[in-house]
């Protein structure tokens, strides 16, 4: 559970997830103009070390999606549920899409971030809301 | 620069054997090897060996020298780990060891222990061949990460899952005679659209199943071959690999696979060979989709119309090129760090007449072998041509 004394902090990402729970999203943006997301130190497109936060865009695309049926073990409560890869501009992200029906989501659907809870688990899942 | 020969194949038979060890089954794949390549064991320099769980399925890790003890070879050992492409890149070292003069005679191959986990527990396991953070975290499974892949190809090209049936319906049909195949039996293109689903649209039928299993390969020098008059007349003559980010969200395309066109692009110009000169593959079809965009990445179709190439016949035992002539990683099973070392095995045999299904590709001469780690992040491939 997020919450555990014996629950170790991933530097970057928790932050991430704080951040975005706040409504505070960002991406990680390099001197090239190149968007990545944290924790990183170095540009994967041009190598540089060069890396400030930006904002995350409100709203981005669905560009694909899965409604899940078979999850692991931490997804067990919450299947079926629909991933989606959702293009935000600089950077796409992966989340569960939450809000509307799994069976009714589809490519080009427009969303905005969401941070939301894991049934079964309770812990922090990257969610995506129909905008 | 020396050809590297696959002088002994072997083989454990894919499937659900959950009481099985690792150390057992690789013994096993490395028994048949030795008494087909006539090869002593004390003439072994080192053991490449890949495998993908081995702390999660059976709680060790460090089994580079435990196999090489089941194997009983004394020499150094090492294991490679590429997810499903671990012993694709085991055998690509040991090609680069033979070929640059330092190694003339190495065991190669994988093994993997997956069913004692339990569908959930292989599932998990597999999983964590994906981006941890940022996809395993948002609940992307191994079958999710391919079926995003998917809806991407057929958002993009066309095609429906009808199209991917019929790749199902054609690597079980290769299978039925491959005693070593975890499935010997036929479906129907019904049977994969009315599966359950699993991460839509990919159901049970569009996925590889759960599999233990070893494989593992003698390969020599060519001069070792010489002086020892092994009969080896089929050459690994072209390796390649490539790799691509980690999250399927960071790559240029959802619906291609730039990691396994590298590989490819590596392995051809490195055997002095073009698409046009592959007479059959055997290509990592973990998943349906799979197989269709591995197809794509090694231009055996164009990009867009791989989708269509099983139900069209192109790539079926009589077709021009046939793919997965084993069962592939569908019907003949996945037990994912034996995978790589089993395709060169089979294209092996293949090419040498000695598989059950040879008779398919009675004149060729030359085979490719391809073989990708996680949602191909990583890939290697591999050509081979009878050289003797
Ligand atoms: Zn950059």
């Amino acid at each position: 559970m997020s919450d555990s004394e014996n629950e170790v902090h991933d530097a970057g990402f928790d932050n991430w997830l704080a951040a975005a729970e706040e409504g505070d999203a960002y991406y990680l943006e390099c001197a090239n103009g190149h968007g990545s997301l944290p924790p990183r130190r170095v540009c994967p497109d041009c190598g540089s070390t060069d890396l400030a936060e930006a904002d995350l865009p409100e709203t981005g695309d669905i560009q694909t999606f899965t409604v899940t049926h078979v999850p692991t073990p931490a997804f067990e409560e919450d299947a079926p549920y629909a991933t989606a890869v959702v293009d935000f501009g600089s950077v796409r992200l992966t989340g569960q899409v939450v809000g509307v029906d799994p069976e009714a989501v589809e490519t080009g659907l427009s969303v905005e971030l969401e941070i939301t809870v894991s049934e079964t688990t309770g812990e922090r899942v990257i969610g995506l809301r129909p905008a | 620069m020396s050809d590297v020969r696959v002088a002994g194949t072997g083989l454990t038979p894919f499937g659900n054997s959950p009481e099985r060890t690792g150390r057992d089954l690789f013994a096993e794949a490395s028994i048949a090897a030795f008494e087909e390549s006539g090869v002593p064991r004390d003439d072994v320099e080192a053991v490449l060996y890949g495998n993908f769980m081995g702390e999660l399925s059976e709680h060790q890790g460090h089994q580079g020298p435990l196999m090489a003890e089941a194997a009983g070879v004394r020499a150094p050992a090492t294991r490679y780990e590429s997810a499903c492409a671990s012993s694709g890149v085991a055998v690509r070292e040991a090609v680069k060891r033979i070929r640059n003069g330092e190694n003339d005679v190495l065991l190669v191959g994988g093994a993997e222990r997956m069913t004692n986990l339990g569908t959930a527990g292989a599932t998990e396991a597999l999983a964590i061949a994906a981006d941890d953070l940022w996809e395993v975290r948002a609940g992307v499974t191994f079958p999710g990460a391919y079926a995003l892949m998917a809806q991407a190809y057929f958002d993009e090209f066309g095609g429906e899952h009808e199209d991917l049936a019929h790749i199902a319906v054609k690597n079980h049909e290769n299978a039925l005679t491959n005693e070593k195949a975890q499935y010997q039996r036929a479906i129907e293109v019904a049977d994969v659209l009315e599966a359950p689903p699993v991460s839509e649209p990919l159901g049970l039928y569009d996925a590889c199943p759960i599999s233990d299993g070893a494989s593992a390969l003698v390969l020599t020098s060519e001069s070792y071959a010489a002086k020892h008059d092994l009969e080896a007349p089929v050459a690994i003559t072209g390796t390649g690999q490539g790799g691509d980010r980690m999250a399927l969200h960071d790559r240029e395309h959802l619906a291609r696979s730039p990691a396994a066109r590298e590989a490819g692009a590596e392995a051809y110009a490195d055997a002095g060979v073009d698409a046009g000169d592959v007479d059959f593959a055997e290509v990592h079809d973990c998943f349906t989709i799979a197989e269709v965009l591995a197809l794509e990445a090694l231009d055996l179709e164009p990009i867009g119309e791989g989708i269509s190439a099983a139900r069209n016949g192109r790539t079926t035992a009589d077709g021009e090129t046939p793919i997965n002539l084993s069962g592939g990683l569908k019907a003949k099973g996945h037990p994912v760090g034996a995978t790589g070392a089993s395709q060169i095995a089979e294209v092996t045999d293949l090419l040498a007449g000695e598989h059950p299904n040879s008779d398919h590709v009675a004149d060729a001469t030359t085979g490719v072998a391809h073989n990708a780690g996680g949602t191909v992040a990583s890939a290697t491939v591999h050509v081979l041509e009878v050289v003797a």
